[in-house]
């Protein structure tokens, strides 16, 4: 496939800040089930984003990398993919695992420092949270290369941060997916920031969407805040893979209102008045505003929702609390698919000593 | 039943994979029609089609992460890297990805795959061409490390690697691909991983090598034995998960040993062996443990590369000084 090479900087848009429609959004775009079933599953995220981030503010949880602001991103790619399908997800992306069938409390086991928190009842394919940044994009790649090999209709979705485009796995495993063709999508979610880095510093390519170009692979940017266009542009990408169009990275533009992590402070490098008016575009209140144009939502509605959500993550943080402690022997379980007798006698020793330990970092 | 080389073995036993599972495939870079840099994978792209011998583009962090991808959606992918002095770009994959996937994720994706690549020198390779990193990646919880010594155990082993459930790197011995020939039945049976193979038998000291080093332990005890000095050699061939026993059981027996590897010596794989024989077998040891090993100096280029190898006379003279310390 010979890649567009005339990526427009433009990103597509289909709501403007206030909740305006814009631009020429297909109907289905606009669907009105479509953009309630999105604004739930944003509302649902931060929800339980917020309430992440408060408990690792009173010690009940380990770092956690919050997705405020960037709640269209997971929700428009989540909602765009098909449960056969696959997500190798960062550390940001709980909107879209969420969507997809990850508990809460999964999400809140693992930030609680709990391997079984990778372990999702739902869905069973998807890749673990990927820290060590970019690096799953070529794991996105090989599930994607083993779709096409078993002529299966599922697709690979990688999401991955601004910085995490100037690694060289980013760019390897991208040419590679468009080499091999595969059933691929990247999201390269722009929220400005690499921890303190800004975009500017990333890179000096025009778009991040241009570094599709090189790699022989669809490109094309998207305001990441307005979760309709999300929607649309992710599920076109995914559909044109499942259909054996190839891969497709698309450049997700957003700002990341919070901190890079719990351990961050961002007041340190921001000018707080340019982040007070990104917060001007967030997604939520976006398309809030729209669906309230549209009379398709009010006060009640808000109201019940917000209940609903508060509800949903009280009983998951309950849960999350109420988890025993894993045993000594979780740290030898699982580690290969029988433990070597060699090391049956380091795990005499952690028997000998074990403690219960603490089970919030 | 045939004379194979190592490589040739190499390439038996990937063949009988491909033949009798469907799930394995094999990616690297030149491995399909030129059949590899060392003629590992020669004929198999024709025999099993390009989406199953893959040639991949010259990336190896993306080929082992892509073969990551590949074993956790239930293939059993077969990576070639050309020369064990390019995996490094390829350490983040495994270290990172490959080697936890199973733990983190509580067994709910695993990582059956097998990072094949020459290892070590005496080929009169480039630069990068002859580096022996096996300590490194021993080093690593939850990979596998194998080296092979023989056509017949590469043959055997790299079935086991690639039955094995979990992530095996196997490091094959460049000097050993066509330096001889042996007998080795292309009959689908595989080796025990986990555990060392006694090579030869003896009482007076143990030499424990693994790989290229093997030959080099084995051509020492012969002339050891000229004069007398009767050696047990052992051939680590796993080096992780390690089988202690074996070398402790001939240590207990001989009370003497000199373990040899091609690495440079300071945190090389030896001085694992020697720890584990100053925990386990100080009372039996009649002299002190001695290492032969490569020195802490960058490989040297083909020129000096004799002089870097442990040699059979600088493994035989260690021997001789064991057995004279405890004279």
């Amino acid at each position: 496939m010979v890649a567009d090479v005339s990526i427009p900087i433009d990103p597509l848009r289909f709501l403007a800040p206030d909740g305006a429609l814009c631009g020429a959004p297909p109907a289905e775009a606009i669907a009105p089930e479509l953009a309630l079933r999105l604004y739930h599953a944003m509302a649902r995220t931060r929800a339980y984003d917020s309430k992440a981030v408060a408990l690792q503010r009173t010690g009940k949880l380990g770092t956690f990398a919050s997705a405020l602001g960037q709640e269209a991103i997971g929700v428009g790619v989540g909602a765009a993919m098909r449960e056969e399908d696959v997500l190798a997800p960062s550390y940001r992306d709980h909107g879209a695992q969420l969507l997809r069938g990850m508990s809460m409390t999964e999400n809140l086991v693992y930030w609680g420092g709990d391997e079984r928190g990778s372990d999702y009842a739902v869905p069973r394919r998807d890749f673990p949270i990927c820290v060590p940044v970019g690096t799953q994009i070529a794991h996105a790649v090989g599930a994607a290369y083993a779709f096409k090999l078993r002529g299966e209709a599922s697709v690979a979705v990688a999401i991955i941060g601004d910085g995490g485009t100037s690694t060289g796995d980013f760019y390897s495993a991208l040419n590679m997916a468009g080499v091999f063709d595969v059933p691929l999508v990247v999201v390269v979610n722009n929220n400005q920031w690499a921890i303190s880095t800004p975009c500017s510093l990333e890179t000096a390519a025009p778009t991040i969407a241009h570094k599709a170009i090189a790699a022989g692979v669809a490109g094309l940017r998207v305001d990441g805040n307005d979760a309709l266009a999300m929607h649309h542009v992710a599920n076109r990408a995914i559909e044109t893979a499942r259909s054996g169009g190839g891969a497709t990275l698309i450049e997700a533009l957003s700002y990341r209102l919070g901190d890079h992590t719990t351990a961050d402070d961002a007041t340190r490098y921001r000018d707080p008045d340019v982040v007070r008016r990104a917060a001007t575009q967030e997604p939520i209140a976006r398309l809030r505003n729209y669906l309230t144009k549209r009379g398709l939502w009010n006060e009640e509605d808000e109201a019940r929702l917000g209940r609903e959500n508060a509800e949903e993550v009280e009983r998951a943080v309950e849960a999350y609390l109420a988890t025993p402690p894993q045993s000594f022997a979780a740290m030898f379980d699982h580690l290969f698919a029988q433990l070597p007798p060699s090391m049956r006698d380091q795990y005499e020793e952690a028997r000998r000593f074990a403690s219960d330990g603490a089970r919030h970092g | 039943m045939a004379e194979l080389t190592l490589v040739e073995a190499v390439n038996r036993a990937l063949a009988h994979e491909l033949e009798h599972d469907s799930a394995v495939l094999l990616l690297g870079e030149d491995i399909g029609v030129n059949g590899g840099v060392f003629r590992a994978t020669l004929g198999l792209q024709q025999r099993f089609g390009c989406e199953r011998v893959i040639d991949t583009p010259l990336a190896e962090a993306a080929i082992a992460g892509a073969a990551i991808g590949m074993a956790a959606m239930g293939l059993k992918p077969v990576v070639e890297i050309q020369f064990s002095g390019f995996l490094y770009p390829a350490m983040d994959q495994l270290i990172n990805h490959a080697s936890r996937l199973r733990h983190r994720t509580r067994g709910r994706l695993t990582c059956p795959m097998v990072l094949r690549a020459p290892n070590g020198g005496g080929i009169h390779a480039p630069e990068h061409h002859s580096e022996s990193p096996e300590a490194m990646l021993a080093h690593v919880p939850g990979l596998r490390v194998v080296i092979p010594s023989s056509p017949s155990r590469a043959y055997g082993l790299l079935l086991a690697a690639i039955r094995d459930p979990d992530p095996v790197v196997f490091l094959e011995p460049t000097r050993l691909y066509r330096l001889f020939k042996q007998e080795v039945a292309d009959d689908g049976e595989a080796l025990p991983l986990d555990a060392c193979f006694i090579s030869r038998e003896g009482r007076d000291a143990t030499l424990v090598a693994w790989g290229g080093m093997l030959h080099e332990a084995l051509a020492a005890a012969d002339r050891l034995a000229e004069d007398g000095i009767d050696c047990e050699v052992i051939d680590v061939a796993t080096l992780k998960p390690l089988d202690g026993e074996t070398i402790l059981r001939s240590v207990e027996k001989t009370g003497r040993c000199v373990i040899v590897q091609e690495a440079a010596r300071t945190s090389g794989f030896g001085a694992e062996i020697a720890a584990l024989l100053a925990e386990r077998a100080l009372y039996f040891l009649l002299a002190p443990v001695k290492r032969v090993t490569g020195y802490d100096v960058v490989i040297p280029l083909a020129r000096l590369e004799h002089q870097y190898l442990p040699s059979v006379d600088r493994i035989a003279a260690a021997v001789r000084e064991t057995m004279e310390a405890s004279a």
